[in-house]
């Protein structure tokens, strides 16, 4: 009896301590979120500093031999590789979400969703190089004044593919998550399959299809490797170079990631500092953008749990 | 109304064909790019390809063997450091953390889950910067496997706890009732009843893990040195395939090599993509 007692004492200890384990690895995702914010911060604070906040996001100059620090050239860089990538990429994305929720049959979604999986799988390495390999040389052949190919029109292709998957993955699940009353009551009224999905599913999923394209412009503002290889990595604020305004995307650029993998090498000092600097402003912007892509896609399920 | 009739259903062709299209380029781009990659990649490869390190220098010449070596490394590594981590967290999360009764706890919970979500959404050169500032410098780690797979561990947790918790849910409640019915404490319940039904579930996770590792450039680009060498010890740079493409297209300029080792990279994240589906539709078939 006490043998007994004393087993169960051993095992309602082993029970608590693993419980404690268990939560502790649980709260080690919010630590490193913690740890990554102070120490970039705090490795950004010199430059902070020394540059001045609005000096460092609005001064168009980045020229670390001569103490100039500005970054709005990536800004504006990496705003625009982003609006090219979901200009082209929402459509295709979006189009192959309404194709693999709603009409193909089963075992065409069994060729389209695997493929899908795989450029999401692609290494953006791979992307990279297949860009400069590839849509580089095909950009170059556009004549306009002082195009190379290397530039924001070739990352936005690469970056538009790379970002499909994500958009395409979670607009299914938007669409998908709509109530099968919905369809049914359309079909009912007399209405064909395309005018329900036009006008009564797709409206219904708009704010997950929103959070979709929100959560890939988070990973478009994110993507690194793959920019460094096909946007020619200058410091200037891309501009038309031909009476076109759309010959902004011929204009090379540079992304806020591209600057930091670029430098950090070899930076030192008041320098290094601003490359951490960029870190924090890229890390709010993404926080930014993301949070609001989980509140919208929150919003919507809930909304669409009380239907 | 016979005419409207018809072109009500014309709109609807005309739609579904450009939905047709679109499923359709979905597919011919990733064929584009994987068929591009394998025929220019695939004619260089040989034995000598894979046994042979890189030549180093300005030079693309020699194979990927020191870099096959490093990719292996920091797989393993960085899977030992954030399977626990990330299994234990989803395990609390799925199995704990819905009966917890203190109010503090249910905060930490939720904040955990907050952690989990941003943690996901970290772009991973920030993750870089990270490594590069906490590991490389402040802990003198230097450019090295270990910082690397420090680094790498933190791009992966979410991974894994995502994928982990959607196993566990799987796992009928019955298994945990029959289980605690008998007597068992609920850890028990979980490492031999709850654990071992819900393995292939995480095994995909652990292998999405590898592959987001095998893929990975950015953060190792500014963690792990970049050295061609073989590496002897967890403290040694060195550079992964992703890493050496990257070298070989941006600074030797050898697009052949660096295609050559882009086929190999890409080959190694078809099959496991073709893994993973694999042991899902196993899973799949058997709950049915």
């Amino acid at each position: 009896m006490t043998s007994g007692s004393r087993h169960y004492a051993a095992r309602t200890g082993i029970e608590n301590t693993m419980k404690t384990v268990l939560l502790v690895s649980a709260l080690a995702s919010v630590l490193i979120v913690l740890l990554i914010f102070v120490f970039t911060l705090k490795e950004a604070m010199p430059a902070f500093r020394e540059i001045g906040f609005e000096d460092m996001l609005l001064g168009k100059v980045w020229r670390p031999g001569n103490d100039q620090y500005g970054i709005l050239a990536m800004i504006a860089g990496s705003g625009l590789v982003t609006l090219g990538a979901v200009a082209i990429g929402v459509p295709l994305a979006l189009g192959t979400a309404v194709f693999l929720s709603e009409i193909a049959p089963g075992w065409i979604s069994g060729i389209v969703r695997p493929s899908v999986e795989l450029l999401a799988g692609i290494p953006s390495v791979v992307y990279g190089l297949f860009g400069m390999v590839v849509l580089v040389p095909l950009v170059r052949t556009i004549p306009a004044p002082g195009n190379v190919g290397f530039g924001l029109l070739s990352a936005s292709i690469v970056l538009a593919v790379m970002v499909l998957p994500t958009i395409a993955n979670v607009s299914e699940f938007a669409i998908r998550s709509v109530p099968k009353g919905y369809r049914e009551g359309s079909l009912a009224l007399g209405a064909t399959k395309w005018e329900t999905i036009a006008r009564v599913i797709v409206p219904a999923a708009r704010p997950g299809i929103i959070s979709a394209v929100v959560l890939g412009l988070g990973r478009a503002l994110g993507e690194t490797i793959a920019m460094i290889m096909v946007i020619g990595n200058s410091v200037v604020i891309p501009s038309a170079s031909t009476g076109n305004p759309l010959s902004i995307f011929l204009s090379r650029a540079r992304t806020l990631t591209g600057n930091i993998a670029v430098e950090i090498s070899y930076a030192t000092g008041v320098h290094e500092s601003a490359l951490f600097a960029t870190g924090v402003v890229l890390f709010v912007l993404i926080m930014l953008v993301n949070s609001s892509a989980r509140f919208l896609l929150k919003s919507s399920i809930s909304r669409g749990g009380k239907n | 109304m016979a005419t409207s009739r018809f072109t009500r259903k014309m709109a609807q062709g005309g739609a579904f064909t450009v939905f047709w299209l679109m499923g359709a380029t979905a597919v011919l781009i990733m064929l584009f790019v994987v068929g591009y990659i394998m025929v220019q990649g695939i004619p260089q490869l040989n034995l000598e390809f894979f046994t042979t390190s890189p030549r180093g220098g300005l030079s693309g010449d020699g194979g990927i063997y020191s870099t096959v070596v490093t990719t292996f490394y920091m797989v393993v590594v960085t899977l030992l450091i954030a399977t626990p981590l990330g299994v234990g967290a989803a395990i609390y999360l799925t199995e704990y953390s819905e009966k917890a009764e203190s109010p503090i706890v249910r905060r930490l919970v939720r904040i955990a889950r907050f952690g989990v979500e941003t943690l996901a959404g970290v772009p991973s050169i920030i993750f870089g910067l990270f490594g590069y500032a906490l590991f490389v410098s402040a802990l003198n780690m230097g450019f090295s496997i270990m910082s690397a797979s420090l680094a790498g561990a933190c791009l992966i947790i979410p991974v894994v706890i995502r994928t982990t918790e959607e196993a566990l849910k799987s796992v009928p409640d019955s298994y945990r009732e029959g289980s605690l019915a008998l007597g068992a404490t609920k850890w028990e319940t979980i490492r031999k009843v709850i654990l071992p039904s819900a393995l292939p579930g995480i095994s995909t996770g652990i292998l999405l893990s590898a592959g987001r590792i095998v893929s990975e450039t950015a953060i190792f680009f500014v963690t792990l040195g970049g050295s061609y060498r073989v590496p002897h010890s967890l403290m040694s740079g060195g550079r992964t395939m992703a890493l050496h493409v990257y070298y070989l297209a941006m600074e030797t300029r050898a697009f052949d090599k660096a295609m050559s080792t882009a086929a190999v990279l890409v080959a190694l994240i078809v099959l496991m993509n073709l893994a993973i589906n694999l042991i899902t539709s196993r899973i799949s078939s058997k709950t049915r």
